[in-house]
């Protein structure tokens, strides 16, 4: 069971069924129940049988959940999976002592990676999805694994499984959740872990 | 949140229209007639039915010109939600795009320039699903405009129904169209959907067809009541 998280202005908003419903969707084609959190409610959320976190994206115009602090809840939950995607990045980066910078990316980007990567496979260049009005500055000591030519695209916990990408794997790039959720399942959430 | 919902006519921007109205509050339409037939943002073959589906539905309307050459139709849209902003205070944008990631790049970068959200509760949803709702739902939609093989003559005006829609699945599974109609395979016309006050009838049509390509040309249509 697969934890998402929408970071969306509020709960149930306009904006859910275009940054949460699409991941639920590979989700669940990659073999993963899911269940979903508003990011207002994460902090209290039960974590029984959850095998892995995702924070999912909002609007370009929607940066309310940097101001809130309820997500520190799941995110240092028993030590689970857990993957940003964007604006769920961007809470990483704030939560773990980093910050984010206005940065904005729009449409197909390429995407560098430099490092073998649990979630991004081998070193090389993919074409990606931006929609952000924000980048991160990560935070001290966390992998940068992938840029492109505006920002940061994706880095990870040095130590623990906590992954996040700036681009939007939902369009174009399902391996990069697929992969996720196969982590979650494999128990072994170790970064030098291949997937491959 | 005010919005103003891009209308091209079709089952998209009406279901969007509808789901928009569930939850924020929609000020107007605003919709773009293109001259240029290949236009991949606009083109629609009845967008000048727009109108009567707007009164039907009881929205103003915004509406603006274009030539339809590339890129150049972006400052024409942005004219036109800059005017529907103007006029109605709309704080946003809501299209029906699906997975064109064209259009969504281009229409994103239009609201950021304006200050506006964007929202696009169709993106990326599972195709049979959605229109599984949009039949269950009451819409009355029909093909205007036909792109593909293996479409023939009588998809023109046809209604998709639970029938049309198993049609659409066996082509979906053969010939590698897109089930929506995304790739640009088909394209419809709403004729009445839940938010409609009154319901459109077509008097006149003619149909234009050859070779897998053909339009359902509207030289006709009235409001009745629902």
């Amino acid at each position: 069971m697969i934890l998402l998280v929408d970071l969306c202005f509020r709960p149930g908003s306009l904006s859910r069924d275009e940054f949460v419903g699409p991941v639920a969707r590979i989700v669940e084609r990659a073999g993963e129940a899911w269940r979903e959190v508003h990011f207002s409610q994460a902090g209290s959320a039960d974590l029984t049988g959850i095998r892995g976190i995702i924070l999912c994206g909002t609007a370009l115009q929607d940066n309310l959940f940097s101001e809130q602090a309820a997500l520190s809840g799941p995110l240092s939950g028993a030590g689970l999976p857990v993957l940003g995607i964007c604006a769920g990045m961007q809470a990483l980066c704030l939560a773990f002592g980093g910050s984010i910078l206005p940065a904005c990316e729009i449409g197909m980007i390429k995407v560098r990676t430099a490092v073998q990567d649990p979630l991004l496979g081998s070193p090389g260049e993919f074409e990606a999805f931006g929609l952000h009005s924000f980048a991160c500055e990560p935070p001290p000591g966390w992998i940068v694994t992938a840029v492109s030519d505006t920002c940061v695209q994706a880095i990870r916990h040095p130590h623990q499984p906590i992954f996040g990408v700036m681009f939007h794997p939902e369009v174009r790039n399902d391996l990069v959740v697929e992969r996720f959720c196969a982590l979650c399942r494999g128990g072994d959430a170790g970064c030098n872990k291949n997937t491959h | 949140m005010r919005l103003g919902v891009l209308c091209s006519g079709g089952k998209d921007s009406w279901y969007a229209c509808q789901l928009a109205m569930q939850k924020e509050e929609v000020s107007c339409l605003i919709s773009i007639r293109s001259e240029n037939e290949e236009s991949y943002l606009f083109h629609t073959p009845d967008i000048h039915l727009v109108p009567l589906q707007a009164e039907a539905a009881a929205l103003p309307l915004v509406t603006a010109e274009t030539a339809g050459i590339e890129e150049a139709e972006l400052a024409d849209l942005e004219r036109a939600v800059s005017l529907a902003r103007e006029r109605y205070g709309i704080e946003g944008i809501v299209t029906g795009a699906l997975q064109s990631v064209y259009q969504a790049t281009r229409i994103q970068r239009v609201c950021r320039t304006l200050g506006l959200w964007c929202f696009n509760p169709l993106w990326y949803t599972e195709p049979d699903r959605y229109l599984q709702s949009l039949i269950r739902a009451g819409f009355v939609v029909v093909v205007s405009g036909v792109a593909s093989e293996p479409f023939t003559a009588d998809w023109l005006g046809r209604q998709i129904d639970e029938g049309a829609l198993a049609d659409l699945r066996k082509y979906a599974a053969r010939h590698r169209i897109t089930l929506t109609g995304e790739g640009g395979e088909y394209e419809t016309l709403v004729l009445d959907a839940p938010v409609f006050r009154k319901r459109i009838v077509i008097g006149n049509a003619e149909k234009e067809y050859a070779g897998f390509r053909g339009t359902l040309r509207v030289r006709s249509a009235w409001l009745e009541a629902k």
